[in-house]
């Protein structure tokens, strides 16, 4: 066990070889994902009630959304998702500049998602959506689209929480990989940070959807 | 199972030179360990904190509850009482007890590894007697932290790091109930985290989801919050449930009966334990037709509850039987989670629930699984393993004394509940009519009795880190991989690892074993 530790000083003491704790870290890795499905799973089980029971005004308030924003930022997340398995595969090749390249490449576009949900939430201010802060509707049921609006903004607000952790994840592994830290088959930390980011990109993909056009046809 | 190397015997009567407590001095040393066995015992001094805090709580209650009349505390002090009670018994006592004091610590060498497999944090740290909503969320919110990423630690362990040989139907009871906890870990926090945070971000924002008079719903808040919450009572009996199959067997000296119905039954009672959160809801408003779902489901819970309760007492069956001081714990437990079990199902129950729902006899029923049924085995589970945490025995003498003072006055404390929920004493009033003085003053007595039987351990547990006599690697002739190694383990476990070749409980009832109990 610690007497392969010399050999290749990447592997952690409780291991007895790469192959294991690559195994251990992507098994862990993706229950940690289990556990953020079931985190997410809150939110989407609200919104669920409150679609099923206040179904009208959830379509009227979803109307006032920037679709166009909206969609720009789901092609930004899924190219991001894409430049990301390159990474994965830059390290499994041993290609180390390309590898910083591409985590950059990542990271940008997740600034990018990150700006254009800037303007938008500031957009949404302006247009008077934003729940008890200078909130008005005109309409049927201002309370419950104000509940809209509330959801709308803690479920993407948490999402955005995530994109932010994983930018600055892929700064640092950008910065380790500059120094060669994923030479030789030490992989694994690029291919765990990359399964964060395809689940913060598929959480996206169902947040799309289900804010942005339940209203439109 | 024996594959002990040379540098792993350690001298008859004295204590290995160097191990994983002295390699390393200083409280540096401990604040930053990533050793699983040290992780153990910062968590052991952290919940025996907790745990102390939250008796007190009650023994405040109790000391109220001698007479009808509220005159100790207001009936707000008592509302902050048990609350205070449960949620530090339940969050920072029960819930970690086991996994991360015995768990942490045994896990590793028991499927002969070097440490846990995943990421760790050193234990969490909290506020506590704080009325204020948000501060005791935020509290549960990081604790909750803590109990996902033991649960997620634990399951890679499990699967990615057992010895060479150590196959899934190899592996001790211990580690298929430890499985079965972490999945319900992994799977349930997160819901509570999430509800925690809607209900704090409400309040802030003013913005009703759950809050009805801010137009939300408060059915959805208790769907969800039971949805984390009743699976989470069986995270505060399944870890009993695998300490009392390694008990039975080694102080029965008898393979455990049916151990593939015994591993599967802890994983339905995790699966399950998924599928009946409505049963706190039956008088909240849910549908009837969700009512009679919830009350089918839950009676099926008892079914693996039960084959682990006559396995058990199959495997004593021809057995030969050492009482031991933790041989004393599992056979309480045996006894003790069965009455809590089968008032479970009158609880079930759609109609008797009605009856007794938010009474005494709900306290008295879940305190007989939760104290009578988790408590006494991590209480066994303590006693069992001591020798191995620190290299010696606790006196046998006064252990049996303490076990047998901890179930009398276990059940002098919560049996004359179950008679008072059924008389109709609603929980939570610091006030009761003066008809139910005589079993409240016998509940109070039997609480008294109780502290006794937990501050002995006490006593003598710090007593024996001095002169306790020297334990010798396997001092119960257990032949569970942990006790192949010495006590204390040194920082890696084993020198070397072992290779495992046959099923788990190699024990034989004819040999005759010395079980060093002789001495005090």
């Amino acid at each position: 066990m610690h007497s392969t530790t010399a050999a290749a000083p990447f592997v952690h003491e409780q291991f007895d070889d790469i192959e294991q704790q690559r195994k251990a870290a992507k098994l862990g890795m993706w229950i940690f994902l289990a556990t953020e499905v079931l985190f997410f799973g809150g939110l989407f089980l609200g919104y669920t009630v409150y679609r099923f029971t206040y179904g009208h005004v959830f379509v009227q308030a979803s109307r006032k959304l920037d679709v166009v924003i909206g969609g720009t930022n789901t092609a930004v997340l899924l190219i991001s998702s894409l430049v990301m398995a390159f990474s994965v595969r830059a390290s499994q090749l041993d290609q180390r500049r390309r590898l910083v390249g591409l985590l950059l490449g990542t990271a940008v576009l997740g600034c990018v998602f990150m700006s254009l949900k800037a303007v938008e939430y500031h957009k949404d201010y302006v247009d008077h959506l934003v729940p008890r802060l200078g909130f008005k509707w005109v309409g049927a049921d201002p309370g419950n689209a104000e509940l809209f609006y509330w959801i709308y903004f803690a479920m993407t607000g948490l999402h955005a929480i995530h994109v932010t952790v994983g930018i600055g994840i892929l700064v640092v592994l950008a910065m380790l990989a500059w120094r060669g830290r994923f030479r030789n088959g030490n992989y694994n930390p690029v291919e765990i940070a990359g399964l964060y980011w395809h689940f913060v990109d598929i959480v996206w993909v169902f947040l799309f959807p289900l804010l942005y056009l339940v209203g439109h046809r | 199972m024996k594959t002990a190397t040379e540098i792993d015997i350690q001298t008859e009567g004295e204590m290995p030179r160097l191990h994983y407590l002295n390699v390393e001095i200083g409280v540096k040393s401990w604040l930053l360990t990533t050793d699983h066995k040290r992780i153990g015992i910062l968590y052991l001094w952290t919940i025996l904190v907790f745990f102390l805090i939250a008796s007190v709580a009650a023994a405040m209650m109790r000391i109220e509850l001698l007479t009808p009349q509220g005159d100790f505390v207001t009936n707000e002090t008592y509302n902050k009482l048990f609350t205070i009670h449960g949620v530090l018994m339940v969050w920072f006592f029960l819930i970690p007890s086991i996994p991360t004091v015995l768990g942490n610590f045994v896990i590793p060498p028991m499927i002969g590894g070097v440490d846990t497999g995943w990421t760790f944090y050193t234990p969490y740290s909290t506020t506590y007697a704080n009325s204020h909503v948000i501060t005791m969320a935020g509290g549960v919110f990081v604790a909750g932290f803590s109990s996902i990423i033991t649960g997620m630690n634990f399951m890679t362990t499990i699967h990615k790091m057992r010895a060479p040989g150590l196959t899934w139907f190899r592996l001790p009871l211990f580690i298929w109930s430890m499985y079965a906890t972490s999945v319900i870990l992994v799977l349930a926090t997160p819901v509570l985290a999430i509800t925690l945070a809607v209900m704090c971000v409400e309040r802030i924002w003013g913005v009703g989801v759950f809050d009805p008079k801010l137009g939300g719903d408060p059915i959805l808040f208790q769907h969800m919050f039971w949805f984390y919450s009743h699976p989470a009572v069986y995270i505060m009996i399944l870890p009993g449930m695998g300490v009392i199959s390694e008990l039975i067997t080694c102080f029965s000296r008898k393979r455990i009966f049916g151990y593939g119905f015994v591993a599967a039954a802890s994983m339905a009672i995790a699966v399950l334990g998924f599928l009946v959160w409505g049963h706190h809801m039956f008088v909240s408003g849910q549908s009837v037709y969700a009512g009679m779902v919830f009350s089918i489901l839950s009676f099926l819970v008892a079914i693996p509850s039960a084959i682990k309760v006559f396995n058990w007492t199959a495997t004593l069956h021809k057995g030969s039987i050492y009482f031991t001081t933790p041989m004393l714990y599992a056979l309480g437990f045996i006894g003790l989670f069965t009455i809590g079990g089968m008032t479970g199902l009158f609880l079930a129950t759609l109609a008797v629930d009605v009856h007794v729902h938010d009474s005494y006899f709900v306290i008295a029923h879940f305190h007989y699984i939760m104290v009578g049924g988790m408590v006494m085995a991590f209480m066994g589970g303590l006693h069992y393993w001591w020798p191995k945490i620190t290299g010696r025995l606790y006196p046998e003498f006064a252990g049996k004394l303490a076990a047998m003072i901890t179930f009398l006055g276990f059940n002098l404390t919560f049996f004359p509940q179950f008679i008072l929920g059924y008389l109709g004493m609603p929980r939570r009033y610091h006030a009761y009519p003066p008809e139910f003085q005589l079993f409240n003053v016998l509940s109070t007595a039997g609480a008294s009795i109780l502290g006794v039987g937990y501050l002995l351990p006490l006593i003598y547990f710090l007593w024996s880190l001095k002169f306790g006599r020297v334990a010798g690697p396997n001092p119960w002739r257990a032949t569970g991989l942990e006790w192949q190694t010495p006590s204390p383990p040194p920082k890696h476990n084993f020198e070397k690892t072992p290779t495992v070749t046959e099923r788990p409980y190699g024990y034989s009832p004819e040999e005759d074993v010395d079980l060093h109990l002789a001495s005090i």
